[in-house]
């Protein structure tokens, strides 16, 4: 990534304009992330509760803006467009249906999930594990996952925020030029991170979530305009989708999905549904609810940002019929410039400026979500679990700072030195990979009749089966492996999403195994729960009042 | 609240089973619908130049914010919210383990 290229070749050299507002708007949320720590401010950061959860006190509109600012990436910004752009619809616009399931799944078992990790304290879903189940093992498989599938999630916050650097023009005649700015950037949200938590992506989203709303509505009314409308707008997806490519012959893309790829589709956008609240930082967002509620009531509201995706998709589109040209800093097309891109072409500058923020901003709520949710991992499921098992909350909260730097550190490192190809394919492997820890998760929290031995198996063997699985589909055009996430479906005989066959192949297993292992009379492990935990709100017993009981702890010598 | 001692909290809080079970329907139908891909992948009838693909999805976005809204008052309502005691296991429960 650090190659030695002039600056400049397809892009038309620095964009002084839009650079400007970039960075003005930057540096605003910057300060508002150092300004995070006083709001709402709690008595004491020194507990995981108040800088991991931001204090659980969010309400509905708070979470709505928190969810959304982490749910919807910089890095879904760049490429749902991008696969659009260059694939079509079953990659790119499966996008939709997938944010439109997911509000009626997590309405269904996320506010059990809130009430009894209220009533417990716990949060990590890997907490929840451990007191379901009583198993150290099945908790630290599902935290392993959960830091393994969201580390290479942050890393690509940073190419979201490198494609809009790269378009802008940002990028000098040496290594040290081209990432400095991406340095700087980091680094600061790392140092707010640090002394904010969890406010500080609370307030940033703010400003973020608007951003994305206004770039999109003004994209969406003034961009088809100047190609000519939507009609040529389509009818140019249409064209550019039916042409062969020249490496396969095949034709470049779906317009429409094909009876081929009916399953295809379905099963990409349910299983990145199922998937999407099983990662730490989805279910952090929703812990720091102020009540069983608010997770509910945001359910109906979050489907806005859905039919923002949705278009932000179709600008994929529009970049075909304005013949936009993503061509790379090296000289090489890259797909995912093709948004920025379009903004620079197409935007006066100043307001292209606003749109490179808007993506900007948007990598650095989720990077720092994504941080803390891995740092809470960390923190509560090894450091507490099988390090030091009797740490305070300060300590806790000592430690899960640092991992936060840790975490975000390893990130730069990872895109700065290898392949930014790595990312995308270790990303597309972390949606495998936390869609296996779903049947502990969810399933546990309506019943114990699955064995915790028998989910630990069913999850080895999705691991393994989805990890080879990905390794083997080849990218027809340049041969490498992780070439998608659609491989032909056993028995089937269709293509499909790998990490939804992995999840059947787990829960048949996860099934027969319990069946064998309850009838052995296995120990099944220590319940700590009880069925009205499940259903336990804002002003219960123990809900409101973890911090406070526990405060000798707090203040205890460290 | 008074009765609170008397109650078991280790039971499922009681329902109204068929007010559940509307909800649950409400729930599943936007997803019945967009997985059921075949019903929806056509060129025609196009809306404002929009394909049938493209804004019968953008359709399901409303369809289903109404659906899990309506959902949510039903299962508010199916289930109003039984509080809980301090029940005695707590201590022995907690006892330092956080």
């Amino acid at each position: 990534m650090s190659t030695l290229v002039p600056a400049a070749t397809g892009t038309g050299g620095v964009n002084g304009v839009a650079l400007t507002v970039l960075i003005l708007l930057f540096a605003l949320v910057t300060g508002m992330g150092f300004w995070a720590t006083r709001w709402r401010r709690a008595d004491s950061m020194e507990s995981l509760d108040e800088w991991g959860l931001g204090g659980r006190r969010f309400g509905t509109w708070v979470t709505w803006f928190l969810l959304g600012g982490d749910l919807y990436t910089a890095y879904t910004f760049v490429a749902v467009p991008a696969a659009m752009f260059a694939l079509g619809a079953v990659s790119g616009f499966f996008a939709v249906p997938y944010t439109i399931v997911l509000y009626p799944i997590i309405f269904i078992f996320m506010a059990r999930l809130w009430s009894v990790s209220h009533r417990h304290g716990y949060v990590t879903p890997a907490d929840f594990v451990k007191g379901r189940y009583g198993s150290r093992g099945l908790a630290l498989a599902v935290s392993i996952t959960g830091i393994l599938a969201t580390m290479p999630y942050i890393a690509l916050q940073l190419v979201g925020i490198q494609a809009v650097l790269e378009v802008a023009g940002v990028g000098g005649s040496n290594a040290l030029a081209k990432d400095l700015p991406l340095f700087i950037a980091f680094a600061l949200l790392a140092a707010y991170t640090y002394s904010s938590g969890l406010r500080a992506p609370a307030v940033i989203a703010f400003v973020k979530d608007a951003l994305i709303y206004l770039v999109i509505i003004v994209a969406v009314i003034y961009l088809p305009s100047k190609v000519g409308g939507w009609d040529s707008v389509f009818s140019a997806a249409e064209a550019k989708m039916a042409k062969p490519n020249p490496v396969t012959g095949k034709p470049t893309g779906a317009y429409i999905p094909n009876a081929q790829q009916y399953w295809a589709y379905a099963t990409l956008a349910f299983g990145s549904a199922l998937a999407l609240f099983m990662y730490p930082h989805s279910i952090t967002a929703t812990l720091s609810s102020s009540s069983r509620n608010t997770i509910r009531r945001n359910a109906s509201i979050l489907p806005a940002y859905s039919f923002v995706l949705g278009l932000l998709a179709l600008l994929g589109w529009v970049a075909i019929a304005a013949g936009t040209k993503p061509i790379g800093l090296d000289g090489k097309p890259n797909a995912q410039l093709v948004i920025p891109q379009l903004f620079e072409d197409m935007f006066p500058s100043w307001f292209a400026g606003v749109a490179f923020a808007a993506v900007a901003i948007g990598a650095l709520v989720p990077a720092a979500i994504m941080s803390i949710a891995a740092a809470n991992t960390f923190t509560r499921n090894i450091y507490r679990d099988f390090l030091k098992p009797n740490a305070t909350h300060a300590q806790e909260a000592k430690v899960g700072k640092l991992v936060s730097l840790l975490v975000k550190a390893f990130a730069l490192i990872f895109v700065l030195t290898l392949d930014k190809q790595n990312a995308i394919n270790f990303q597309l492997l972390g949606g495998i990979w936390i869609l296996q820890t779903f049947p502990a998760i969810v399933f546990g929290l309506y019943t114990r009749w699955f064995h915790r031995w028998a989910l630990l198996v069913g999850w080895a063997v999705g691991m393994v089966y989805g990890t080879v699985t990905a390794y083997n589909v080849i990218n027809p055009a340049t041969k490498g492996h992780f070439g998608g996430s659609l491989e032909m479906i056993p028995t089937i005989g269709k293509m499909g999403y790998i990490g939804m066959t992995a999840f059947v192949i787990n829960l048949v297993i996860a099934a027969v195994l319990s069946f064998v292992l309850n009838a052995m009379k296995v120990a099944p492990g220590h319940d700590e729960t009880i069925k009205g935990d499940y259903f336990a709100d804002a002003g219960d017993p123990r809900v409101e009042k973890n911090v406070a009981l526990d405060a000798h702890l707090t203040t205890g010598t460290p | 609240m008074s009765i609170d001692s008397e109650v078991d909290h280790d039971t499922v809080p009681p329902a109204n089973k068929g007010l559940l079970a509307v909800a649950g329907v409400l729930l599943a139908l936007p997803m019945i619908a967009l997985l059921w891909v075949s019903s929806y992948s056509r060129k025609d009838p196009e809306l404002w130049g929009f394909p049938f693909f493209i804004w019968y999805q953008f359709l399901w976005v409303f369809l289903c914010s109404a659906m899990t809204y309506t959902a949510y008052r039903l299962v508010l309502r199916a289930r109003p919210h039984r509080p809980m005691s301090d029940d005695r296991t707590r201590t022995e429960r907690d006892g330092g383990v956080r």
